[in-house]
This record gives structure tokens, C-alpha cells and sequence, in this order.
């Protein structure tokens, strides 16, 4: 067993991560290379571009010439990985992902910093709630969440010969560290990550660590959640889902609008499958993002432990 | 001069080839195919290195149709040089034909990028060139944008970039036919003098007529080895059939009946005037 979660907030700060593995990886594979429109500060690659400027390389403030680059080497054999911040690495650049890159067949890795609310003082403008379900609605597309480092850099390897699309969306903080660093991730398998019977929270990112310590709180009440970290939220892991449903309840908990996300997954899932446990999703309901503090943006939008232990003792 | 009679004669079977494959179906963007004929034929007619029975050989030079609606032109080169059967020019457009109306690199061998979606070929042809770079190879990628398409800001983000990493292997030629699909250029968004902006955005610019082989192969001998290069190709939407040239509004067309006709037999002529029975 490896999950070491213990509440405590992990001190490696994500964008480090981010910098010094994406450089491994360039280093151990000369067909990778490393795009970014003009925000290598903000996750870390500053020096790597500095170091190694054939193989990352910086396009400016122009992110849809971004996607199409990395569409044009990837056409030539390369292994294009992609970075700028999540608005602008889904919504902004829609059609030339969708074509130039999905559609022309063509594989690219695509990373989308600061989801939803983690946007927090780059406010409204710079918040996606929207790019789970934009991504996952290209055929044959991967979609990841990281909920910690151990898993980052682990994901950023394993993506690198995977093909196709892969959009992963990543804090540049740190959430609560789960996983020791030998930890062996399978790209659509889910983890459990707290056994339980009573009920099964389904989480992803930010709010698998927010699951875990509402789950605590539940368990002092003799109360035995199940939690599960779904950090590859498509192709999803249906058997984990049609297996948690046996525990009778099912919360989904995401960090994103509740249309097509990981809550709308797990519900189409379990329907199609003729399976109706006790279901609630939380995420964004109806809302476009504002500015403040994260801790009161997850307050405001209810991506909070309470929000999810409130939920959990309703339906109890 | 007898190579460059070769490729008029090249040139002049892409139009007709073209204007029967678009006859087949009835309708399709025939004027955009014919104002790029020319500049293909010299291509494909010997300046690209390429391997009909190899399309995908690593060290081929490149083409992008970023004005994707051209498919069929490049479609007609393409199996006029052996990529393809001749056969398959009469299924443009049928269900599950392998040569769509905008060009599709999973579809049709010879193709190297997917387009449609106008502007994103420039980015992804410069993709190619910097593949080509970091590969070291000597080889080139050719770059077609329409002069309507130009009105997409990414393919100035495509022209900045290309202008910064002096990607000298790239080749854009601008199909400066003056229409889009609305009306004129200037009516719609005019470009002004599309050369000197290309010039201002750090490329060698050489401005020519479009429709001559003769200038296209000498712009091409006169690239820039330091910059990225543009030509300019002036050029006439419907160019060499007269009965889609003349047709204002000549975007996307009926072609059938009595004008298809004409058409073939204005194409035909060409040939035989060329000496080609």
C-alpha cells in the first residue's frame, strides 16, 4: 500500500515539479518537445528553455499557433507536450485541438495549470470549469486531473509515448500529498484511496484531498466512506464505478461545473447500467468564475470537505 | 523552356481533372483549385522531392493546403504524379472516398496535413519546418494560404513565429486572388498590400504573377536562405476556365450541364493547344 496521506499539505509545490520532469523527459527522449505561449515562469521551465531552446521552445502569447505547431511535429514523429494555462488551453483553443490535432489524427499532451478555482486572483477571466467537458467530448481523447506530485510526475512520463490526445489539468500549488513517490498509476484505473462501506465519494484534484478529510470527520461518527481518487476521468474505470455503487451512495466531487465532468461520467455510467445507488454531484452549479482567495472560492462554490459532509449526512 | 512546357502541360491536366472530379458531384470549390494549379504543377512537377510510392518517406519535402477546399487540385497532382490511382479523382465527396473536399492527411496518400479550418495550416506547416529543423534535415515544407484566409490572426501568429526561429525552409505562397467567399477582398477585409506586410512580419517577399509558371520557377530559385520566404502569386479565382472565372460570386459552384461542358472543352483546348492530344 502506498497511499501516505495524512491531511498534511505537501510542501512540493507542483510547478517545480512540472519544471525539473519535464526536463527529464526532454533529455531521456530527443523527439519531445516542450511548447509554451509565453508562461514557462509561472510552471517552471524558465531554465529548461534557457538549457535547451531545440527542444523548448516558447510561441508567444499565441496559443492557437501553439496547438497547430505541435500538430505540424507530431506530424513529423515528435512528441509535442503543451502548456499555458487552462482557459486558454481548452477553451481558447478548441478548434485547433478538436482538428488540427484530434481529428487529423495527430497526438499531443496537453496541460492545462490552475483548474477551476485554483485560478483564484487570476480570477473570472482565467477560470475553467469547462475544460473536462470540453475535452472529453473528442473522440478518443485522455482526461487527467492531478490530486498530487508523486502522480504528476508519474503521469507526465507515462503520457509521453502514449497516442492520441491527452489533456491533464494540474494545480502550480501543492495539494495534500496521497501517494508515496513509488506509487505505480494506470492510466483509467481509479485508486481507492480510504476503504468504506457506508458510502463512496468519487473525486478528482483538488477535491480528492477535501474527500479524504470529509471522510475523517464522517468516520468519527462511525460513519465508513469510501473514497476514490478518479484522476483519469476519461476513459473512465467503469468497474470501479459499478463496484462503488454497491456501497448504496455515490457523491461525485469535482472542481468544475457539474455539466460534463467526472459527476456527469459517473452518472451516465451507472444509468446505462441500469444501476441506481443514492447520487449527488458536487462542482460548479451555473456559475462563471470570480476573484479571491481559493479558500473562499471553494467556500463560495462549496468545493469544501464540510460542503461534502453535509451532503453525505442529508442523504444519510 | 521544355521543362517549363512540361509543367504548363502538367498545370493545365490539374484543371481539367479538377473541373471533372467537381463535375462529378456537380458542385464543389472549383475557382480556388484553379488559381493554385499552376504554382502545384511547378511542385509537383519537379521542385518538390517527393516519392509517389513512398508518401510518407521522413526526408520528403512537405506541402500544406492550409485553403483546405483546394483538396481537389492538389488531389488531381497528387494522382497525376502516381501517389494514387486516377480512379479515385471521380469519388470526391462519395461516402468513404479517401479523397474528401477538404484535405485530410489520414485519408489520402501525398497529403501532408489535415485543413479546413482556415488558418490552421500555417501553424501546423510551421510545426513541420521546425520538425525538419530539429531533425536536420534539408528538405522543405510549402505553405498555401488563401488572401481571405489572411484575415485569420493566426496565420500572422504563424508568420511572427516563422520570422523568429528563421524557419528559411519554409516557402508560403498567398493566393492573392482578390475574392473570398462574400465578394472582393476589398470589399470584405481588404488586405492592402499583402506583399509589404509579409516584408514588415520579417519574410523575403517576391510578388509575382501566379498564373505563370515561368515566374513561379524563378521565385523559387530566388528564396532567401536566411528567412522565411513568401511568394505572392496574383492570380484569378476560376483561372484558366473562363466560364467559372467569370462568374462573380465563384467561390463554391454549381458545375454541371452546359457550363461543365464548356468547361471540360476550355480545358481540352488548352491541352491540345499545348500539343497534348
Amino acid at each position: 500500500m502506498s497511499i501516505i496521506y495524512d491531511g498534511s499539505i505537501d510542501k512540493i509545490v507542483y510547478k517545480t515539479v512540472f519544471g525539473e520532469t519535464m526536463e527529464a523527459i526532454a533529455n531521456a527522449d530527443s523527439n519531445v518537445v516542450y511548447l509554451d505561449a509565453d508562461l514557462m515562469g509561472s510552471i517552471g521551465t524558465t531554465g529548461f528553455w534557457k538549457r535547451n531552446p531545440k527542444q523548448a521552445i516558447n510561441v508567444g502569447i499565441a496559443e492557437a499557433n501553439m496547438a497547430g505547431i505541435a500538430a505540424g511535429l507530431s506530424a513529423a514523429g515528435k512528441k509535442p507536450y503543451l502548456h499555458t494555462f487552462g482557459p486558454f488551453a481548452s477553451r481558447r483553443i478548441y478548434d485547433q485541438v478538436f482538428l488540427s490535432i484530434a481529428y487529423a489524427g495527430n497526438n499531443a499532451r496537453i496541460f492545462g495549470s490552475d483548474p477551476g478555482v485554483a485560478a483564484a486572483f487570476n480570477g473570472g477571466t482565467h477560470m475553467p470549469f469547462e475544460d473536462l467537458a470540453l475535452y472529453r467530448a473528442i473522440p478518443h481523447s485522455t482526461v487527467i486531473e492531478i490530486s498530487d506530485g508523486a502522480m504528476l510526475e508519474a503521469l507526465m512520463w507515462q503520457v509521453k509515448d502514449r497516442s492520441g490526445l491527452t489533456y491533464t489539468r494540474l494545480t502550480r500549488k501543492a495539494y495534500p500529498t496521497i501517494y508515496s513517490k513509488d506509487h505505480k498509476f494506470t492510466i483509467g484505473k481509479g485508486e481507492i484511496i480510504r476503504k468504506g462501506t457506508d458510502a463512496t465519494i468519487i473525486a478528482c484534484g483538488l477535491m480528492v484531498g477535501e474527500a479524504l478529510a470529509a471522510a475523517e470527520k464522517l468516520a468519527t461518527d462511525d460513519i465508513n466512506v469510501q473514497v476514490i481518487d478518479m484522476f483519469t476521468i476519461k476513459p473512465l474505470d467503469v468497474d470501479l464505478v459499478l463496484e462503488a455503487a454497491k456501497t448504496g451512495i455515490i457523491i461525485t466531487a469535482e472542481n468544475h461545473n457539474v455539466i460534463g465532468g467526472l459527476g456527469d461520467a459517473v452518472a451516465s455510467t451507472l444509468l446505462e447500467a441500469g444501476v441506481a445507488p443514492k447520487f449527488k454531484r458536487i462542482g460548479i452549479e451555473e456559475s462563471f468564475g470570480q476573484v479571491g482567495p481559493q479558500d473562499f472560492l471553494q467556500k463560495h462554490y462549496g468545493l469544501t470537505a464540510e460542503n461534502i459532509e453535509k451532503t453525505l449526512r442529508d442523504i444519510l | 523552356m521544355e521543362n517549363l512546357k512540361e509543367i504548363e502541360i502538367f498545370a493545365a491536366k490539374i484543371r481539367l481533372e479538377t473541373t471533372k472530379m467537381i463535375g462529378t458531384r456537380g458542385f464543389g470549390h472549383i475557382s480556388g483549385s484553379l488559381s493554385v494549379a499552376d504554382a502545384l504543377a511547378v511542385l509537383y512537377g519537379g521542385v518538390m522531392n517527393v516519392r509517389p510510392n513512398e508518401p510518407n518517406w521522413a526526408e520528403r519535402d512537405k506541402l500544406v493546403m492550409s485553403k483546405g477546399h483546394a483538396g481537389p487540385a492538389v488531389y488531381s497532382a497528387l494522382a497525376l504524379r502516381g501517389f494514387f490511382s486516377m480512379d479515385w479523382l471521380a469519388t470526391l465527396n462519395q461516402p468513404e472516398t479517401r479523397l474528401p473536399s477538404h484535405c485530410d492527411m489520414k485519408l489520402t496518400p501525398g497529403v501532408d496535413m489535415t485543413t479546413g479550418s482556415l488558418g490552421q495550416g500555417a501553424s501546423a506547416a510551421v510545426g513541420l519546418a521546425l520538425a525538419q529543423k530539429l531533425d536536420e534535415l534539408s528538405s522543405r515544407t510549402y505553405l498555401f494560404v488563401g488572401d481571405g484566409e489572411c484575415n485569420e490572426g493566426q496565420v500572422w501568429e504563424a508568420i511572427m513565429f516563422a520570422a523568429q526561429h528563421k524557419l528559411n525552409n519554409l516557402v508560403t505562397f498567398v493566393d492573392y486572388n482578390k475574392k473570398q467567399l462574400d465578394g472582393t477582398t476589398a470589399e470584405v477585409i481588404d488586405m492592402g498590400d499583402i506583399a509589404v506586410k509579409f516584408a514588415n512580419f520579417g519574410w523575403h517577399t517576391q510578388n509575382i504573377n501566379g498564373q505563370s509558371v515561368a515566374e513561379i520557377v524563378q521565385a523559387l530559385q530566388n528564396l532567401s536562405s536566411n528567412m522565411p520566404n513568401a511568394i505572392i502569386l496574383n492570380t484569378t479565382k476560376g483561372a484558366g476556365v473562363s466560364a467559372i472565372s467569370d462568374v462573380t460570386l465563384n467561390h463554391h459552384m454549381v458545375v454541371d450541364g452546359d457550363l461543365l461542358a464548356t468547361a471540360i472543352a476550355e480545358c481540352e483546348a488548352k491541352l491540345a493547344e499545348l500539343g497534348v492530344k
